[in-house]
C-alpha cells in the first residue's frame, strides 16, 4: 500500500500500540491519516502560529515592560519589567473605562434596533410574493455591498452642517438640524451602524426563515392564526437561534468600534475624542503618544473584556431559552 | 382567505425600509455629478449641471494617478490575500474533515473561537511584532495576516464535510492513489464551488478591511483604496477643495465591487449563511 509510505516516519501522533504487523486497512489507514490530517492542516497551524499565538504572547509581554525599545531585545536587557504596572494605569485610567462603557451604551441600543428591523424586514420578505422579495432583498443589501469607510464618508456629508440635504431641508422649514451635540453624535453614529449592519442581518434572518418547514406555518393558519399571531409565535421563535448569533458577533463588533466614529471625527473633532472607544485609545496610544507598552496593555484588557462579554451574553441567552 | 389578500402595509414598510437603505447611495451618485459650487449650493438628492466627467478625471488625475495606484493596490492584496487564504483554508479544512488525528477536536475548537474574533483585536499585537521584526510597511505585513483566517478554515471544514464522500477518497485509495494526488484531482474540484465562495468572501472582506492597512502602511503609494479615501478626507480639514475627489472616489471604488458581489451572488450568499446556521 502507498499510504503509509511517506508519512511512515512523519507520524507526529505516535501510533497507539500499532500492531507489530502491517494490518494493512485499520492501522495504516489510521497511521497515515494522523499524518496527513496534520500536513494538511500544517500551512494552517504554523500561520495561525505566528499571526495569532505569536503576536498576542508578544502583546502580553510587552504589556508587562515599561521603559521598552532598547534598539535591540537582547544584548541589553535593560528594559524595565513593569509586572503588572501597565494594568494598574489602566485600570485607573477614567477614560478608557469610559470609552468601554460608551461602547456597551452604544451597543446596547443599537444592536436590539438592528436586530429588531432587519426581523422586521425577514419577516415582511416572507410574507410578499418570491418575486416581489427578490428585488427587495438585493435592494436592502445595497449597504452591505458598500464598504464600511464609503458608507461612513456618505453620512459624514449627510451630516456636514454645508453639504447635507437634511441641514438644508430643514433650513427651508426654517428650523436647524445639528447632527453632533453631546446626544444627537450617538445617534448619528449609531445610524451610521444601523445602516451598515441592517443588510447583513437582514439575509442570514430571511434564510433561516426559509428553513423552517412550511407545514408549520400552514397548520397555525388551519388552527385560526392570522399572519401576524403566526410571525410572533412560530418564526420568531424559530430564529431565534440566529439573532442570539448575531447578538453575540455584534457585540464583540461593537467593543472594536473604530472606523466609524475615527471618520466622523474628521467632520466634527469636538464631539468625538481621540479616545472616544477603546480601539481609539490603543490607536491614539501607539501612534500619538507612542506609548507601545500601554497601548498593548490596553488591548489585553479589552481582549478580556470582550471575552468575558461574550461569555456572559451566551450564558444569558442559552439560559433564557433553556428556562 | 387570508393567503389573497393583497399585503400592502408590507410592502408599504419595505418600501420605506428600502428608502432608507438606498438613499445614501443615490445621494452619493448625485454628488458625483456635481461641482463643488453645486454641491453646497444646490439639495443634495436632485442633479444639478451636470459636472461627473470632470469630477472622474480630477479624480484619476490627482498627484499622478495615485488614485489608479490604490485601486491596482486593492485589487493585488484582495487577489494574492485571498488566493493564500482560499488555498491555506482549503487544505486545513479538508485535512479536519477526511482525517483522524490527535487534537483535531482542539484544533476545530480554537478554530471556531478564533473565528469570532474581530480582526482589529489583533491590529496592534501584530504591528508591535511585525515592527519588531521590520515587516512593518511592506506587502507582506498584509498579506501574511490575511492568509490565515479562521473563519474560512471553519467554511473550509463545512464544505469538506459535505462535498466530498468518504467513500469515493476509499475507493482512490484502494486504486493506489497517493494522498496527494487524491486531493489534487479528486477533493479540491469536488470542493471548488466552496473553495470559490472562500475566495469571494475573503476578497470582499480585504478590498474593505481599513483597519489592518491603517496600522501597518505608511506610504501613500502602497495604501488600499480605502485608507487612500480616508486619508483624502483627512485633507478637507485643511482644504476644501478634496471633497469633489472624496465622493466621486467613492464611487468609482464602490462600482466593481458592487458589480463583482451582484454578479456572483450566489457564491458569497451561501457563504454567509453556512456560516451563521451551522
Amino acid at each position: 500500500m502507498s499510504i503509509g509510505t511517506i508519512s511512515a516516519g512523519a507520524d507526529t501522533a505516535p501510533a497507539s500500540p500499532a500492531p507489530s504487523g502491517r494490518n494493512p486497512r485499520r492501522g495504516g489507514a489510521r497511521r497515515s491519516g494522523a499524518a496527513k490530517g496534520w500536513l494538511f492542516n500544517l500551512p494552517y497551524i504554523l500561520g495561525f502560529l505566528g499571526v495569532y499565538v505569536a503576536p498576542v504572547v508578544y502583546a502580553v509581554w510587552q504589556s508587562m515592560e515599561k521603559q521598552m525599545r532598547s534598539g535591540l531585545g537582547f544584548g541589553a536587557p535593560r528594559t524595565v519589567f513593569a509586572g503588572f504596572g501597565n494594568f494598574t494605569t489602566v485600570f485607573e485610567d477614567g477614560g478608557f473605562w469610559s470609552s468601554i462603557v460608551r461602547v456597551i451604551l452604544i451597543a446596547v441600543v443599537e444592536i436590539p434596533v438592528v436586530l429588531g428591523l432587519a426581523l422586521i424586514m425577514a419577516l415582511l420578505l416572507d410574507v410578499v410574493g418570491r418575486r416581489t422579495a427578490k428585488y427587495f432583498r438585493l435592494g436592502f443589501l445595497v449597504p452591505y455591498m458598500v464598504p464600511g469607510v464609503v458608507a461612513t464618508l456618505i453620512w459624514l456629508y449627510l451630516y456636514s452642517p454645508i453639504a447635507s440635504p437634511f441641514v438644508s431641508a430643514a433650513k427651508h422649514f426654517g428650523t436647524t438640524i445639528d447632527f453632533f451635540t453631546s446626544v444627537t453624535t450617538y445617534f448619528s453614529l449609531g445610524n451610521v451602524l444601523v445602516w451598515e449592519q441592517i443588510g447583513f442581518n437582514m439575509i442570514l434572518i430571511s434564510a433561516a426563515l426559509q428553513a423552517v418547514p412550511r407545514e408549520l406555518f400552514e397548520a397555525a393558519r388551519i388552527d385560526g392564526a392570522g399572519e401576524a399571531r403566526i410571525a410572533w409565535s412560530v418564526k420568531v421563535p424559530a430564529v431565534r437561534p440566529v439573532l442570539v448569533f448575531t447578538g453575540m458577533f455584534s457585540i464583540i463588533a461593537m467593543l472594536q468600534l473604530f472606523t466609524e466614529p475615527i471618520i466622523l471625527r474628521q467632520l466634527n473633532p469636538g464631539a468625538i475624542s481621540t479616545t472616544f472607544t477603546p480601539m481609539q485609545s490603543i490607536y491614539t496610544s501607539t501612534f500619538s503618544d507612542l506609548n507601545y507598552d500601554y497601548a498593548a496593555a490596553m488591548s489585553v484588557v479589552l481582549a478580556l473584556v470582550t471575552g468575558v462579554l461574550a461569555f456572559v451574553f451566551y450564558r444569558f441567552t442559552t439560559r433564557r431559552a433553556a428556562a | 382567505m387570508t393567503r389573497s389578500r393583497r399585503p400592502v402595509l408590507p410592502i408599504a414598510l419595505m418600501v420605506l425600509f428600502l428608502a432608507y437603505s438606498l438613499f445614501p447611495v443615490w445621494w452619493l451618485l448625485v454628488s458625483s455629478t456635481k461641482s463643488l459650487s453645486d454641491l453646497y449650493q444646490t439639495f443634495g438628492l436632485t442633479f444639478a449641471h451636470w459636472n461627473l466627467g470632470s469630477n472622474i478625471s480630477q479624480t484619476l488625475d490627482y498627484q499622478n494617478h495615485i488614485y489608479l495606484h490604490w485601486v491596482w493596490n486593492s485589487i493585488v492584496y484582495s487577489t494574492l490575500g485571498a488566493f493564500g487564504c482560499t488555498l491555506i483554508s482549503v487544505a486545513a479544512g479538508y485535512g479536519m474533515a477526511k482525517f483522524k488525528f490527535r487534537g483535531r477536536g482542539a484544533l476545530f475548537a480554537v478554530t471556531i473561537g478564533c473565528s469570532l474574533l474581530p480582526g482589529a483585536l489583533l491590529a496592534l499585537p501584530l504591528y508591535l511584532l511585525f515592527s519588531k521584526i521590520g515587516l512593518v510597511g511592506s506587502m507582506w505585513s498584509l498579506l501574511i495576516p490575511y492568509w490565515v483566517n479562521p473563519f474560512c478554515v471553519y467554511l473550509g471544514r463545512v464544505y469538506a464535510d459535505s462535498s466530498v464522500p468518504d467513500e469515493l477518497l476509499e475507493a482512490a485509495r484502494l486504486d493506489g492513489a497517493s494522498e496527494t494526488r487524491i486531493f489534487g484531482s479528486i477533493s479540491l474540484r469536488l470542493m471548488m464551488t466552496g473553495a470559490v465562495t472562500i475566495f469571494i468572501l475573503d476578497f470582499i472582506a480585504i478590498w474593505n478591511n481599513f483597519f489592518l492597512p491603517l496600522f501597518m502602511l505608511s506610504g501613500q503609494n502602497s495604501f488600499p483604496v480605502v485608507l487612500g479615501l480616508y486619508s483624502w478626507n483627512e485633507q478637507v480639514l485643511q482644504s476644501q477643495d478634496m471633497t469633489n475627489l472624496v465622493i466621486t472616489g467613492s464611487l468609482l471604488s464602490v462600482i466593481p465591487l458592487a458589480v463583482f458581489m451582484i454578479s456572483l451572488q450566489r457564491y458569497w450568499r451561501s457563504g454567509i449563511l453556512v456560516g451563521s446556521l451551522k
